[in-house]
């Protein structure tokens, strides 16, 4: 039934649009943003009502909202209130469906945002626009006037839109090969830059808006009547059915579960790629050029995510993450890049874009990463260590999969011996690192134990075995400091990373034992903070703490490094710094607590749910790490 | 009248133009999916739309062969360059007629008048299909004139 939604609306200001008007606010604090999406693209909302970041059709694509990125030029869709307003930001629970609370003294109304996420049923059988986001205001006490800016700027802030009026299919405009429409339950005025209105709101009553893009034409327009109160529901629910399928029942749940939740919005669902993060450019270090692009999938998260995954019971994506990794990775094997885009190319050639001003004048803002061209041995030992615990797990490595492993196996048997530029990708040079080498080493060993499991063939395991030797040889003798009682990051070197905390997580050195512990305590001293942070090394201007590496120093200490109190301890401390909806970015600045980086970030919501089930897993007395056979878990018949 | 060649040319030129038109999305000159457009005529869903989208335009195509034929016979007068102008009349109609009243007689598409309903949600093409793209009118004349000009000159090979 078509609801006449005009006259839901009370009142609509007279006044007309600011002229020239560009600028919103002062920029928001990296962790005042939430992120909804569609498993294919994503956007990022600010607790003050606006998309300031938003790319279709995919996460890597130009942006149609950047004023994250710049507040000037960069584009944005904004939906608050007139006059000052407090503001608190939640998802319904356990979905990716973000509300927005708004309340002032003449009354209160909740923003809903959400990107529908069309499964490839839905989306084959019925009329559903390619790309969309909902967004509904409601009144819920008083009454309330709000402001409606939209200002779309294609391809980074550097393309201006042309918005045309289309009578009561909406507003449209087009850039390149799409077309995009905007559906408004509230008349829009059009300006230079966009569109935007003023209206008052009573209680009961809400605005609707649709946008939507798409490459093919004729495009889905869907009504804004009641039937996008039943999509939002039938959103909630989909969320909830999935984040409540996880199998989970230890402490943290609600950690967990969102971590979850962001690690599959962060998931490109046409191929199963996860990429780093759904942004660029947010910087680690506030004013400075540490700004890079991480709308890639980087190879070495894989062990860790597989991990996360398989032991939360979400074998589909599982599946199909390892899938996305042999495929993508075929045109190089043996050889492996560190990084790949949503298909398995080459991610694109870095480029500055220097119109932007980039996050607080954080330039230069970077698109494409150089770092394509690196080479870091740790990857292969990340992905074979991957399909192990598939493997482990009950999963089968069929014929093909097994003859890409056996490859990788070769390769690195051939070359571990070789410098690389390492897990912290610096731009200056290679050298012998020692988590490059346990990676190799895991390789090996991995290998060696899926042989045993019966789940690897033809592989030559008497090579692996020497090799595998060989390089715990090395490690013990060269990457041992006897003066500082420590592994060191690089072979004969002085200098200590978080990474090393790593030796234990594969398997490598028990978490107990007195190498490990001292270790541990070294790096403690030396890149810890009071507040139970961790940077991931030292430098000489430092960065922010290293989010992920806070929760492997939680997991070692679960591991058996530390009593379990401990670990518990430090998983506490560290989720004090998660934003109101539970989201962290790559990085947190050891003073303020404020995130830094790409947000969110993949990698450290993988690291959370790693040290929550290591912790959950110690207090039930359940076996840790699923490197070896048998496994914790057993995928579910 | 032949009608083993209209049957060859006919199959023949409409497979031409379904595949200039795919090829003109592909590269990017309209977004307009024509098998979708017509698929949707007789189903929601997306795949089968296409589907059968492809099969009435396949079919629909053989049928108008048969109106330019019947004017070749008429003319007395079939070669690539007759059949290119009957295709670009022809684009002419389509574009002009065709396309202004696709909002009153599919079943699934909206208009600017009445906007988007439980009913109607399929976006209108609008003036010479310029909503698809600006270049769309551009991919249609091109496909129909190639169509006309493969359907004339294998017309002419078989008298």
């Amino acid at each position: 039934m078509h609801v006449p939604l005009r006259a839901e609306v009370s009142q609509r200001s007279a006044e007309t649009p600011p002229a020239n008007r560009r600028v919103t606010s002062a920029w928001p604090a990296i962790q005042d943003y939430g992120i909804i999406g569609d498993c294919r693209s994503a956007a990022l909302v600010s607790r003050y009502g606006s998309i300031d970041w938003l790319c279709w059709p995919r996460f890597d694509a130009p942006s149609i909202f950047a004023a994250l990125l710049d507040r000037e030029r960069g584009g944005y869709w904004r939906i608050s209130p007139v006059g000052p307003a407090a503001t608190k930001q939640h998802y319904v629970p356990d979905s990716n469906v973000l509300e927005t609370h708004f309340s002032s003294p003449s009354g209160s109304a909740i923003l809903v945002d959400m990107m529908p996420g069309a499964s490839n049923t839905s989306y084959h059988n019925s009329f559903l626009p390619d790309h969309e986001i909902l967004r509904k205001v409601a009144c819920d006490s008083g009454e309330l006037e709000f402001e409606i800016e939209f200002f779309p700027v294609a391809h980074y802030g550097k393309t201006k839109v042309q918005i045309r009026d289309m009578g009561k299919l909406g507003l449209r405009f087009t850039v390149g090969r799409g077309s995009y429409w905007l559906r408004s339950s509230a008349a829009l005025s059009i300006t230079d830059q966009g569109a935007w209105a003023r209206v008052v709101l009573r209680c009961g009553e809400n605005l609707r808006f649709s946008f939507s893009y798409s490459e093919e034409a004729p495009a889905v327009l869907r009504p804004l009547d009641l039937s996008l109160d039943a999509r939002i529901d039938h959103a909630v629910a989909a969320w909830q059915q999935w984040g409540r399928s996880a199998n989970y029942e230890g402490a943290y749940r609600n950690e967990v579960i969102r971590s979850a939740l962001t690690l599959k919005l962060l998931t490109y669902a046409p191929s199963g790629a996860i990429i780093a993060a759904p942004t660029t450019s947010l910087p680690e270090r506030i004013g400075a050029d540490l700004n890079w692009d991480y709308r890639y999938c980087w190879l070495r998260d894989a062990s860790f995510t597989i991990r996360a995954l398989l032991e939360l019971g979400y074998w589909n994506e599982a599946e199909d993450f390892l899938d996305w990794m042999l495929q993508a990775t075929r045109l190089t094997q043996p050889k492996l890049r560190i990084l790949y885009s949503l298909y398995g190319d080459k991610a694109p050639v870095e480029h500055k874009l220097g119109h932007l001003s980039g996050y607080r004048e954080s330039s230069p803002v970077r698109i494409g990463n150089a770092a394509r061209n690196q080479l870091q041995l740790d990857v292969y030992g990340e992905v074979i260590d991957a399909a192990a615990q598939f493997a482990f797990h009950g999963g089968h490595l069929d014929r093909d999969m097994q003859k890409a492993l056996i490859g990788f196996g070769n390769y690195v048997a051939a070359n571990w011996d070789q410098p690389d530029e390492g897990i912290w990708e610096p731009r200056s040079g290679r050298e012998n690192h020692t988590h490059s080498r346990l990676l190799c080493w895991t390789a090996m060993d991995r290998l060696i134990r899926l042989d045993e499991h019966s789940s690897l063939r033809g592989a030559p395991i008497e090579r692996y075995r020497q090799e595998s030797n060989s390089i715990r040889r090395q490690i013990e003798e060269r990457a041992w400091n006897e003066n500082m009682q420590s592994y060191v990051s690089v072979l004969d070197r002085q200098e200590l990373d978080a990474s090393l905390l790593l030796l234990s997580w594969y398997g490598f050195a028990e978490a107990g034992s007195p190498r490990m512990r001292s270790t541990y305590h070294a790096i403690r001293q030396q890149l810890g903070t009071p507040n139970g942070l961790l940077f991931r090394y030292r430098r000489e201007i430092p960065e922010g703490t290293f989010a992920l590496c806070s929760f492997w120093e939680a997991e070692y200490l679960a591991l058996g490094g530390g009593s379990l109190d401990e670990a518990r301890q430090r998983f506490a401390d560290l989720i004090k710094y998660e934003n109101d909806l539970g989201l962290y970015g790559e990085e947190i600045d050891p003073i303020t607590g404020a995130a830094l980086g790409n947000f969110p970030q993949a990698f450290t919501h993988v690291g959370l749910i790693g040290a929550a089930l290591s912790i959950s897993q110690r207090e039930k007395g359940e076996q840790q790490l699923a490197h070896r056979p048998p496994a914790a878990t057993r995928q579910a018949t | 009248m032949n009608w083993p060649s209209w049957l060859l040319s006919g199959f023949l030129a409409t497979l031409a133009l379904s595949t200039l038109l795919a090829t003109s999305q592909g590269l990017g000159l309209t977004r307009m999916n024509l098998p979708y457009l017509i698929g949707t005529f007789v189903t929601p869903q997306r795949e089968k739309a296409r589907f059968y989208g492809f099969l009435i335009h396949l079919l629909n195509g053989w049928i108008f062969s048969m109106l330019y034929v019947l004017v070749f016979e008429a003319r007395h007068l079939a070669n690539w360059w007759f059949g290119a102008l009957l295709g670009v009349a022809q684009a002419l109609f389509v574009l002009t007629v065709g396309m202004s009243l696709m909002p009153g007689i599919h079943p699934r598409m909206a208009s600017e008048q009445h906007g988007p309903n439980a009913n109607r949600q399929l976006e209108p093409p609008g003036f010479m299909a310029l909503h698809y793209g600006i270049q769309t009118p551009v991919s249609i004349f091109l496909a129909h004139a190639v169509f006309g000009a493969i359907l004339g000159s294998l017309y002419q090979l078989a008298k």
